[in-house]
């Protein structure tokens, strides 16, 4: 799930806005892939092994990374790491500020008590996102260490929140939207792509 | 949506979308911890002018669960017996500010009126003999878990006191929408006087249509609504409309049993029938939690599409 601010003020994620253009493509699907490789093998080297970690997906579309992740993980270090999805619409902090609605299951098939949970998620944007998975995460039990994926890291965190793996730092005015879509979840090839006002 | 009054104020789309919020909040309901900050500050009162247990337990604990604060206001222990009007009492509750007001009343309509005197969102939980939206909704909810993704073609027949029965009255406005046929069934005395333009088929001989339903929805006995021109004797009823053990085997092997509750048993439904198999009585009541987590979401947190 893409961030999103607190206020209405900031705009946000402009999808059906014809007053926008595409800027540039930042990830065509073989960056993409490369990309998340590369992730799966920082994820492996930084926890040596893959054995306690779990890969928790935030909805819409972390828990399609997560699985991609696990997929690349298993392929080349011979585990098969759990993959869980979160949803935290529920634990928010711009309830009654904005429309918020659940996007999906919340499944963490093992309890995540002493383990190393991945939190995964497209972009990192504000971060709100991000401290509303670390609830609901921890009412989940308490792992052992809390770590960050992400494709994106586009800036503007307003809080103190960064990511242990990234994808790609993308700086971005406030008014740009990163667009993201994969195949399982958009019916689309891979992209990544920044648009902006015309 | 600012207030769920009637089942007729949604359109399809609006129940399954209260349906599908009712399945995330039945997840929270599953988990260690079964509770979210969602309502975090915000005040939920419930307003209860006329009996009940599990109504008014179910709206409490679904506030609770979703970290809402709770103020619970029965009749019996109130001002309304030292003569406070229904505005008044409605006035000083909304003074100490509230997010959302779930009434139970014995007029129809009365929780239509209080939605125009208050800012706060208005949960109907009953309102004489009209409607009772939430029950209606976890009715459908229950059945929808138990046939897969809809109600469509299930054919649901309401037996009992349908004339004085608000939980009849949404349903039937609930379940026709998803798709169900609906077929009333009771003595005469005990259907309603005018069923144009209602959605349903009359039948007074349950035996008659046991074998084609798909669920049975037994309705309570309201002894206290019934004299004896009406319903001469609880044994005659029983004879014609109980749901025996006998009955319950003549329906399709996969039909299913429901009740509003609170059930008598022996005159509505025995015993081994209201605790066998086909019974869903008990998750009515579970599920009656998650249907209404979703409702307050709706009215007071979501920041709402319907």
């Amino acid at each position: 799930m893409a961030e999103s601010p607190a206020g209405e003020s900031r705009a946000y994620y402009h999808n059906h806005d014809s007053d926008y253009e595409r800027r540039a493509v930042v990830f065509s699907a073989d960056d993409l892939r490369r990309a998340q490789v590369r992730i799966a093998h920082e994820i492996v080297e930084r926890n040596h092994g893959a054995t306690d970690v779990v890969l928790v997906g935030l909805h819409d579309r972390g828990p399609e990374i997560a699985h991609r992740l696990a997929g690349a993980i298993a392929s080349f270090e011979g585990v098969q790491v759990p993959v869980g999805t979160l949803d935290v619409a529920f634990y928010r902090d711009d309830i009654g500020i904005r429309s918020v609605h659940p996007l999906g299951p919340t499944e963490v098939p093992v309890d995540v008590t002493g383990k190393i949970v991945v939190l995964i998620d497209d972009v990192l944007f504000t971060g709100r996102t991000i401290r509303a998975g670390l609830d609901a995460l921890t009412e989940l039990g308490r792992p052992q260490a809390i770590q960050l994926a992400v494709l994106i890291d586009r800036g503007h965190r307003e809080l103190p929140i960064r990511a242990d793996f990234v994808g790609k730092n993308l700086p971005t005015k406030i008014s740009e939207d990163v667009r993201v879509r994969l195949r399982e979840t958009d019916g689309s090839e891979d992209t990544i792509e920044l648009w902006g006002p015309k | 949506m600012k207030h769920l009054l009637s089942i007729s104020d949604l359109e399809r789309s609006g129940i399954e979308a209260i349906l599908d919020g009712a399945e995330h909040m039945a997840s929270v309901l599953g988990r260690e911890i079964p509770k979210v900050p969602a309502l975090r500050g915000k005040t939920v009162a419930n307003l209860f002018y006329e009996d009940s247990t599990r109504t008014r337990l179910s709206f409490e604990t679904a506030a609770k669960r979703l970290s809402a604060d709770t103020m619970t206001f029965t009749v019996a222990s109130s001002s309304v017996k030292k003569g406070e009007s229904l505005l008044d009492t409605v006035k000083t509750i909304e003074a100490m500010g509230i997010d959302a007001l779930v009434v139970r009343h014995s007029a129809a309509g009365a929780p239509h009126r209080i939605a125009g005197w208050v800012d706060a969102s208005v949960v109907n939980a009953g309102d004489g003999r009209h409607e009772h939206p939430t029950q209606a909704l976890l009715d459908a909810f229950t059945l929808r878990r138990h046939r897969g993704p809809s109600l469509d073609g299930a054919r649901i027949a309401i037996v009992g006191d349908v004339r004085n029965s608000r939980v009849a009255r949404s349903g039937i406005e609930c379940w026709t929408r998803l798709g169900a046929q609906v077929l009333v069934v009771g003595p005469p005395t005990l259907m309603p006087e005018n069923l144009d333009g209602w959605p349903v088929t009359v039948q007074s001989n349950l035996d008659d249509v046991l074998g084609e339903i798909d669920v049975a929805y037994i309705l309570r006995v309201q002894q206290e609504r019934l004299g004896p021109a009406i319903l001469p004797s609880l044994r005659e009823y029983y004879m014609r409309y109980g749901l025996t053990a006998d009955r319950a085997e003549q329906m399709k092997p996969d039909a299913l049993v429901m009740h509003p509750g609170p059930m008598i048993r022996g005159p509505e439904i025995a015993t081994e029938v209201a605790d066998g198999p086909r019974s869903l009585i008990r998750e009515q009541v579970a599920n009656g939690i998650a249907v209404r987590m979703a409702v307050l979401w709706e009215l007071i947190g979501s920041g709402g599409t319907l």
